[in-house]
């Protein structure tokens, strides 16, 4: 390996599939934001491109964009820790570089279909070749079926490497979640007449993905990240990740009910949904705890500073975006005004840009250091502004456009909802003050901040650490001994219990 | 990979955790199963527990009425009137709905209007649609819905804020079915979203007592059949009135 320089062919098989991934993703990032901008232009200029790329179009691609690159920026990141963790080379290696390219393939051809065709009359072709039309999951069904097969194919690639390597508490969580994930997919893959019939499955795959498996998965991940960066401790970070688990999953699962307040759904979920989705914070408190106990204990001494820095970000960002933005509007007595209002597209930006964005820009630097040979991540980095400002211009863009959306639909739900008595007349009154339309330049400008972001951090992925001939900062995993005043005081607290 | 030599309480062993994960994690979905299993009973169309009509609801008049001791609105289903004046049976309406969601999915309307609150926030609620103010009242409602989904950014009402709905080219039966469809969604028990909505005027919620009984049907549990309590805005549908905004404001900026 050449300290500084690319180092591609030198990488395993898997590390190169993470490279392909997390390119994809990043081209799915970036297409993710051109498509959001346009649909915030068209909330201040409705007539742009009406009826060209209506606003239907440019939502469902920002969002299935989204969905897509995290996915792969997950798969990305397990390819790049199975061998590690496993301690053996990737098991069906031709297996996983088709599955690749099939997907790509069948994720381009979706989205061809999705701004040229975009949508068909109103039979069974239409859900099976063009778009299947519920949020989230538009993919059309062909494209469903491809996905479940590519997910088992990946399923074996993992999980077949663990059995032929080592496990350990992160690989068993990891394996079991993936199951859950895939096997939560076939939920959404149906069609009813029956609407609420249809709004609760769908809810299995939404929800169950992002506030539960999903979260789940970025703790193994962020589990392994901190053994990683910092040398933290594999039993505390272990025992951590089983806390989640407990937490993620005690109160996840049930948290399910908040979305089943409004749809036609019994009233009992109005007492479950609330109870156990204002629970739903608590294990995100718990990350915290986690990462910046790990960070705080090993001052920080990280051997690649810009992935530290965004698993930081991880932490928070999950605390703030999904716990307390969700938190805030989790009641029914508060979600009855506030569902369907911008406040929900406030804390759906915050959310998935705090808990999932976050993680994989940090494996991606973990990659690219890999993949410059082993190269100084740590202080000092030549052009290292270039991290920071992108890091910094990302938040700012991001925060900005949450509280402008999240002041936009407390004006929704003041002036359409609680005032206006949720008629379209009030709807549009609501769309009309002031507040509203200025909220939506806000979010336009903070938009444009974050794009703006996201373009140096793609710059700094190709710069940096090229050149630098500086190796990379040891951190020997369990370098730092467990304090002997601490275990001393254990041992005399149990021995006084 | 526990680490010999340093003691580890209990409470905090990865042993423990690992069986608590397992356990809460077991718990709780088994929970969640037993919870689905009753509740797909309950949200069957034209099930028992009346939350979700069944689809031949479009051939009555559909109140939406205060219930004194929920202290919400709930749907009513009133004396017969059927969409477009045709009354279907319960195959035939089940087509009809079928083919409207169809539509509204085809159509992708998910990602600029919300349904039953869900989807994106760039048009109005759809929820409600079939009840909406925003009509006039219940003699031009079908052929204003007709008129706006046929030709939407001609008809277009966008009350200020120049957004308008692009053609769909909806066919003449997509548009009827479209129109059942929503319909049929204003009549399920949403318990109370979206908040403080009253329906258009429309005529009474019960049939003239010589006629059959039965035929109104409250939706619910609790409020009495005989006397569903009306929205005090309601009293006998005003024909004068000029259908409220109606297709005079197209293109109203």
């Amino acid at each position: 390996m050449k300290i500084g320089k690319i180092n591609y062919s030198e990488l395993s098989t898997a590390q190169k599939l993470s490279v392909k991934y997390f390119t994809v993703a990043m081209v799915l990032f970036l297409a993710q934001l051109i498509f959001g901008l346009v649909a915030a232009w068209q909330f201040l200029a409705p007539d742009f491109l009406f009826e060209v790329l209506d606003f239907n179009v440019n939502r469902m691609v920002h969002i299935n964009a989204m969905v897509v690159w995290m996915l792969y920026g997950f798969i990305g990141a397990i390819f790049w820790l199975v061998e590690d963790e496993s301690g053996v080379p990737l098991v069906g290696a031709w297996l996983a570089n088709a599955t690749f390219y099939v997907l790509t393939v069948a994720v381009t051809i979706v989205v061809l279909v999705y701004l040229f065709v975009q949508s068909g009359p109103g039979d069974a072709w239409t859900l099976w070749l063009i778009n299947e039309g519920r949020e989230y999951i538009e993919a059309p069904r062909w494209a469903d079926i491809g996905i479940v097969i590519c997910m088992v194919a990946f399923f074996y690639n993992v999980a077949g490497t663990f059995v032929a390597g080592r496990w350990s508490g992160i690989s068993g969580v990891l394996v079991l979640d993936l199951v859950a994930l895939a096997g939560l997919y076939l939920a959404g893959m149906f069609y009813t007449t029956n609407l609420p019939m249809d709004q609760y499955w769908w809810w299995w795959v939404i929800h169950l993905w992002v506030e539960a498996t999903w979260e789940v998965l970025v703790g193994c991940i962020m589990a392994w990240g901190l053994i990683k960066t910092l040398g933290a401790r594999r039993r505390i970070v272990t025992t951590w990740l089983y806390v989640e688990v407990a937490l993620m999953f005690g109160s996840g699962i049930l948290g399910l009910g908040h979305h089943y307040f409004w749809i036609g759904t019994p009233e009992y979920w109005l007492g479950i949904g609330g109870f156990f989705s204002a629970l739903e914070p608590v294990p995100l408190v718990a990350m915290v705890v986690h990462a910046v106990y790990d960070a705080g204990r090993h001052s920080f001494r990280s051997s690649n500073h810009p992935a530290l820095a965004w698993l930081i970000a991880h932490a928070f960002g999950n605390f703030i975006g999904a716990g307390v933005f969700g938190f805030m509007q989790t009641l029914p007595q508060i979600n009855m005004f506030t569902h369907g209002t911008q406040w929900s597209s406030s804390h759906g930006h915050l959310a998935f840009f705090g808990a999932y964005t976050t993680i994989i820009v940090a494996f991606i630097y973990l990659t690219i250091q890999r993949l410059r040979g082993d190269v100084w991540m740590s202080g000092d980095l030549h052009g290292g502004w270039r991290w920071k400002w992108s890091l910094g211009l990302l938040h700012v863009g991001m925060v900005g456009m949450s509280m402008a959306l999240l002041i936009a639909g407390y004006e929704q739900s003041f002036i359409e909802r609680a005032m206006g008595g949720s008629t379209w007349q009030a709807y549009f009154d609501g769309q009309t003050q002031p507040w509203f339309i200025q909220a939506m330049w806000w979010r336009m400008i903070f938009g444009v901040i974050m794009t703006v972001g996201l373009v140096l951090l793609l710059v700094d992925f190709v710069k940096i650490g090229a050149g630098d001939d500086r190796p990379i900062r040891a951190v020997p995993s369990e370098a730092i001994p467990e304090p002997e005043a601490q275990s001393e005081e254990l041992a005399e607290a149990a021995a006084g219990s | 990979m526990s680490e010999p030599g340093i003691p580890t309480e209990w409470w905090a062993s990865e042993n423990f955790w690992r069986k608590c994960a397992i356990f809460v994690t077991g718990f709780m979905a088994l929970v969640l199963v037993l919870l689905t299993f009753h509740t797909l009973t309950v949200i069957e169309a034209g099930s028992e527990a009346g939350r979700v009509p069944a689809y031949s609801v479009i051939n009555h008049r559909i109140g939406y009425v205060m219930d004194d001791e929920k202290r919400r609105m709930m749907p009513v289903i009133g004396p017969k009137a059927p969409l477009f004046g045709e009354e279907l049976t319960e195959a035939e309406a089940m087509a009809l709905v079928d083919h409207g969601k169809l539509t509204v999915q085809a159509r992708n309307c998910m990602n600029c209007h919300t349904i039953l609150g869900n989807g994106a926030y760039y048009a109005p609620d759809l929820t409600k649609a079939w009840l909406d103010p925003g009509w006039g009242n219940e003699q031009a409602r079908e052929l204003l819905m007709t008129m706006f989904l046929k030709d939407p950014p001609t008809n277009a009402r966008t009350f200020g804020t120049g957004r308008r709905m692009p053609n769909q080219e909806l066919t003449d039966a997509e548009v009827r079915a479209v129109i059942a469809y929503l319909k049929w969604m204003s009549a399920i028990d949403t318990n109370g979203f979206p908040s403080g909505f009253k329906p258009l005027p429309q005529g009474p919620l019960t049939e003239a007592p010589q006629s059959q009984s039965g035929a109104s049907h409250a939706l619910g549990t609790s409020p009495p059949l005989a006397q569903p309590r009306r929205p005090s805005t309601k009293s006998p549908p005003p024909l004068a009135s000029a259908p409220a905004a109606g297709l005079s404001m197209r293109g109203a900026t």
